[in-house]
């Protein structure tokens, strides 16, 4: 891995006030992204995932939700690493499109209707680039024959409503990398496409990440998203990292019962119709996220998890090295 | 384009010949006879003489027939006589009128429009401040005024009291013509038309801006980095204003009602104020004439804001 991280994430904690109450969304959060490095963050709905990626975009609503605690350490193109729970609105601003771009889950609605994909690609480019309409225009063409539309003169002139939902995804990602950013955050983009398209979104953004050497946060709760396209994944569950190591090492290993859990609940290629001649259900984790705002006493997974034992019940554990970086958050960690 | 816009003219059309037979009708359902204002109250009328007038003025004629002897002239662009003004004909009697309602109303409209449209993105930025809570009850006494209502008072504070503006007409007689004095006469009764449709365009953006702010495409323009004054004034306006554009199309027809007391109140030659003079005598043909000519506009101002609408919004194809 290389020695310098351009994401340095340590200690951070996400806070919410919802109904005169402090929930904290997310916590004890260390993460780190090497250049050019892929690092997918796991898990279901709640567990904080989207948070931690809207946190480092600075895109969380304010007055909503805010750092409590923790530092993002980013080192952006100028080289120079900032704290960027530190820095201002408009420092945040000119981050923003320009050093970490974003793609996100719905083609469908995350671009303007009212303004033509050319000039939606355009506009970043203008606002931290400094380039002029024409030279932008012309760019953004470009970045749509990059992204493998078919065209692009013509579609560059088109509205978001005259492309299908892979092109606009695909028009999105052009708009993301329209600056070079030296990190793309794409939050569950392939989620709301069609399969086929699935594949062919996770293909394009492998090659572009291959060609221009960018960083990828690549959030989702698709465990074969994440062996296809990252070299490293962070388990999140209840707010907090639960298990990370390389794919490799978590996938062959888990360490964490939960994302053993994760991995059985994945159906294999015949599995399914396998398990249904034979009448068994397809394994699920029993019990349901918890709500952020009774967590249980000691770990969070324990009410589900079916290794716990009373010392589970005590404390949160702390993240353990099990052994080539890979950490778990699990006292019984050896034994399963 | 063009095929859709003589499409919406000839129905426009069809509208103004309903309009004509239902105002007709209505009229004649009124009480009230043209005779008994037309007729000098000092000199004694005998029956015979009275029925002779009915006969010259057609009004003998069974209801269908009067009506088709109306709509076969008005065809031909001849809406008739006044039955009080002796021998005025009442088109040239209604274009003149048009021109001050006209400014009139535009005036009051672009006011509304700048006004409500300003306040409600202010209100939508800063919603649950002092200031969007400020707007919101201005609005609510806006939008609950009647117009008679605050015609009135606008003229007795404006005019009366603090004498910043006249109190009547469309310029000072006998002086010679000047903007500056049309706009002094123009702009406390058009203020005062605006404050309705003024708050009601406010509270309408409000909403809508409110509702897109939540949009994704908003967020994505934050993550471009594009500044927060441009993620309001372009991303989530343009898209705010289409719901907006609707409600200022249709309620163009219901500032003309506003329009007819201001002009009574202000005596502003246009119009609303003919109209009000020739419902009291039972003018008939010029009632006739002027709502025509209202009707007309108000047809082709509707068609206006669906080309607008269409311009603002790619989605939607005139055709």
């Amino acid at each position: 891995m290389h020695a310098t991280p351009i994401l340095d994430i340590s200690g951070l904690k996400m806070v919410f006030r919802i109904g005169g109450r402090e929930v904290a969304a997310v916590q004890d959060l260390n993460l780190t992204i090497a250049p050019g490095e892929t690092l997918a963050l796991v898990g279901e709905s709640g567990s904080g995932k989207s948070v931690t990626s809207l946190s480092v975009m600075g895109l969380l609503p304010r007055g909503v939700g805010q750092v409590a605690e923790g530092s993002i350490l980013f080192r952006g193109k100028a080289g120079q690493a900032q704290d960027l729970t530190k820095l201002d609105t408009e420092g945040m601003r000119q981050i923003r499109g320009n050093d970490i771009a974003m793609v996100f889950q719905e083609p469908m609605t995350s671009l303007n209707p009212v303004y033509t994909i050319g000039e939606q690609i355009a506009e970043p480019m203008r606002i931290h680039l400094g380039r002029s309409h024409k030279d932008a225009a012309a760019a953004a063409i470009k970045l749509l024959a990059d992204v493998g539309i078919p065209d692009p003169e013509r579609r560059a002139k088109q509205y978001p409503h005259e492309l299908s939902g892979g092109m606009r995804q695909r028009a999105t990602i052009a708009m993301a990398l329209a600056c070079d950013p030296v990190l793309l955050i794409a939050d569950e983009p392939t989620t709301a496409l069609d399969v086929t398209i699935q594949a062919q979104i996770l293909d394009l953004l492998q090659k572009l990440q291959a060609e221009r050497g960018m960083a990828v946060l690549f959030v989702t709760h698709n465990l074969g998203v994440v062996a296809e396209i990252a070299n490293r994944v962070a388990v999140m569950y209840a707010g907090r990292v639960v298990e990370t190591g390389t794919v490799a090492d978590v996938f062959a290993r888990p360490r964490h019962p939960y994302t053993i859990g994760l991995m059985r609940s994945v159906p294999k290629l015949g599995e399914a119709t396998e398990l249904k001649r034979k009448g068994i259900p397809l394994p699920t984790i029993a019990g349901s996220v918890p709500s952020l705002v009774q967590l249980p006493q000691g770990c969070s997974f324990a009410p589900r998890c079916p290794f716990a034992i009373d010392a589970c019940r005590a404390d949160v554990p702390s993240l353990y090295e099990t052994g080539n970086g890979q950490k778990s958050r699990c006292i019984r960690w050896q034994e399963i | 384009m063009l095929p859709y816009i003589l499409r919406r003219l000839a129905t426009g059309l069809l509208m103004l010949v309903a309009l004509s037979m239902l105002v007709f009708v209505l009229l004649r359902l009124a009480p009230g006879d043209p005779i008994d204002a037309y007729i000098n109250p000092n000199v004694a009328m005998s029956q015979a003489e009275m029925d002779a007038l009915r006969a010259r003025l057609g009004l003998d004629q069974p209801l269908p027939m009067q009506y088709l002897a109306w709509l076969r002239a008005a065809a031909t662009g001849d809406l008739g006589y006044s039955i009080q003004r002796n021998g005025v004909r009442v088109l040239p009697l209604v274009l003149e009128r048009i021109g001050p309602t006209i400014l009139l109303m535009a005036a009051g409209l672009v006011i509304a429009i700048l006004i409500g449209i300003a306040a409600g993105i202010l209100s939508a930025v800063r919603r649950n401040s002092p200031t969007d809570i400020g707007f919101s009850v201005i609005a609510f006494f806006g939008i609950s005024s009647p117009a008679f209502l605050t015609a009135i008072l606008g003229l007795y504070l404006f005019s009366v009291v603090l004498r910043w503006a006249p109190s009547g007409g469309m310029l000072t007689p006998g002086a010679p013509f000047s903007v500056g004095d049309l706009l002094s006469h123009l702009i406390l009764p058009a203020c005062l038309l605006s404050i309705g449709h003024a708050a009601l365009i406010m509270r309408y953006m409000r909403a809508s801006l409110l509702e897109v702010l939540n949009q994704d495409y908003v967020r994505t323009a934050r993550a471009k980095g594009v500044k927060e004054f441009w993620v309001i004034m372009k991303h989530a306006v343009r898209n705010a204003l289409l719901p907006v554009v609707t409600l200022i199309g249709s309620t163009i027809g219901i500032a003309v009602g506003g329009a007819i007391f201001i002009e009574s109140v202000f005596n502003w030659p246009g119009m609303g104020l003919l109209l009000i003079n020739a419902v009291d005598t039972r003018d008939y043909p010029v009632i006739m004439g002027a709502t025509l000519i209202i009707g007309a506009c108000v047809i082709v101002v509707n068609l206006l804001t669906d080309i607008a609408y269409a311009a603002i919004d790619p989605r939607i194809q005139v055709a």
